[in-house]
């Protein structure tokens, strides 16, 4: 669907670039794939990487350790496991909905899709290489301690 | 290309080819995943890195900056969020974006406040949010998240500095050649 749209669109606006330059057209493809193949090692990397942490993970092993009673260790392990994994949204949502059906807590799912969404451990490698290892650990570590804040705000609220 | 570059993938494939003669079960699960996140990647990350550079040829940086840089206000902070919100895809992409961003003269809360949003207030998720864990929870997490962003993005800008901002805008300037 989205996938489907940006694809159109961008294939549209290469086609009206393509029109009005064929010179500009070439070096925006060219300044494309040199951006792409600069990002692409880790990439992979990172990719394999992940697909072996959630293949040793499956989901009653995460149910069972988020648990509404999994105390300080269930927050742990969620956030934890939020900042490392790279789990795209489209398995992400129903799996965290899986896991509440199984009893996981709404402040350990709350903090888990907000890590996974805003830590990125895992992409250290390719945001360093924009932002410099500073900033990206900065950031990281801020989204981190706010993602607790979004947890228990939504503890509170929803549980 | 430089070879060396490819050492950390290669390594990493290694891994996993021992996992999967050891283990062939747990080896196929892990690849499976691993397809699925390719092809996530395969979705959205092509076309978003040919429209960076259609962007990078054709939009002259004085527009950008008039939109977004320095002197952008209030409107560059509601334009940068609802960009980084209209997009797709992992995080990872709005990287690249932000590099473009700098260099054509985008000011740096602006560039946070994008890659925040492109975090986690990203309107085709948010709909794929509501269908899975329902409205109340996808509404609440929204209603932290901005804030939060904003917040997050003043206090980022204040840490870094200006010296290490330059810096930054140089090195994406860079890397976006």
């Amino acid at each position: 669907m989205y996938s489907v749209i940006i694809y159109a669109v961008t294939g549209l606006l290469l086609l009206v670039s393509l029109i009005k330059s064929r010179k500009k057209t070439l070096l925006a493809l060219k300044k494309a794939w040199t951006s792409f193949e600069r990002i692409l090692p880790e990439l992979i990397a990172i990719m394999l990487f992940v697909g072996l942490l959630i293949a040793l993970l499956n989901p009653e092993t995460i149910s069972q350790l988020l648990g509404e009673s999994s105390g300080v260790w269930g927050l742990m392990i969620a956030s934890i496991v939020g900042s490392i994994t790279l789990i795209p949204g489209f398995v992400a949502f129903p799996t965290a909905a899986i896991l509440v059906d199984n009893g996981a807590g709404i402040t350990q799912i709350a903090l888990f899709i907000s890590t996974l969404m805003m830590v990125g451990v895992a992409t250290f490698p390719v945001e360093k290489k924009y932002f410099g290892s500073r900033l990206t650990i900065i950031r990281n570590v801020m989204a981190f301690g706010f993602s607790f804040i979004v947890a228990g705000l939504m503890g509170m609220i929803l549980g | 290309m430089k070879a060396k570059r490819y050492v950390f993938p290669l390594v990493m494939a290694a891994v996993v080819s021992v996992v999967f003669a050891a283990d062939n079960q747990l080896g196929r699960s892990a690849l499976s995943i691993t397809g699925s996140s390719f092809l996530e990647m395969l979705s959205v990350i092509p076309p978003i890195f040919i429209l960076l550079g259609l962007l990078d040829v054709w939009i002259p940086r004085e527009r950008i900056i008039r939109h977004l840089g320095e002197e952008s206000g209030i409107k560059g902070i509601v334009l940068s969020f609802l960009l980084g919100a209209a997009a797709a895809g992992p995080l990872y992409g709005a990287f690249p974006i932000a590099a473009v961003f700098m260099k054509k003269g985008v000011k740096f809360s602006n560039v946070l406040i994008f890659i925040g949003a492109w975090s986690t207030t990203k309107i085709p998720m948010f709909m794929f949010e509501m269908g899975s864990l329902g409205a109340g929870f996808a509404l609440l997490r929204l209603v932290i998240n901005i804030p939060g962003i904003l917040l997050m993005a003043v206090i980022l800008e204040r840490i870094t500095g200006k010296e290490s901002i330059e810096a930054i805008y140089a090195q994406c300037t860079g890397l976006s050649e």
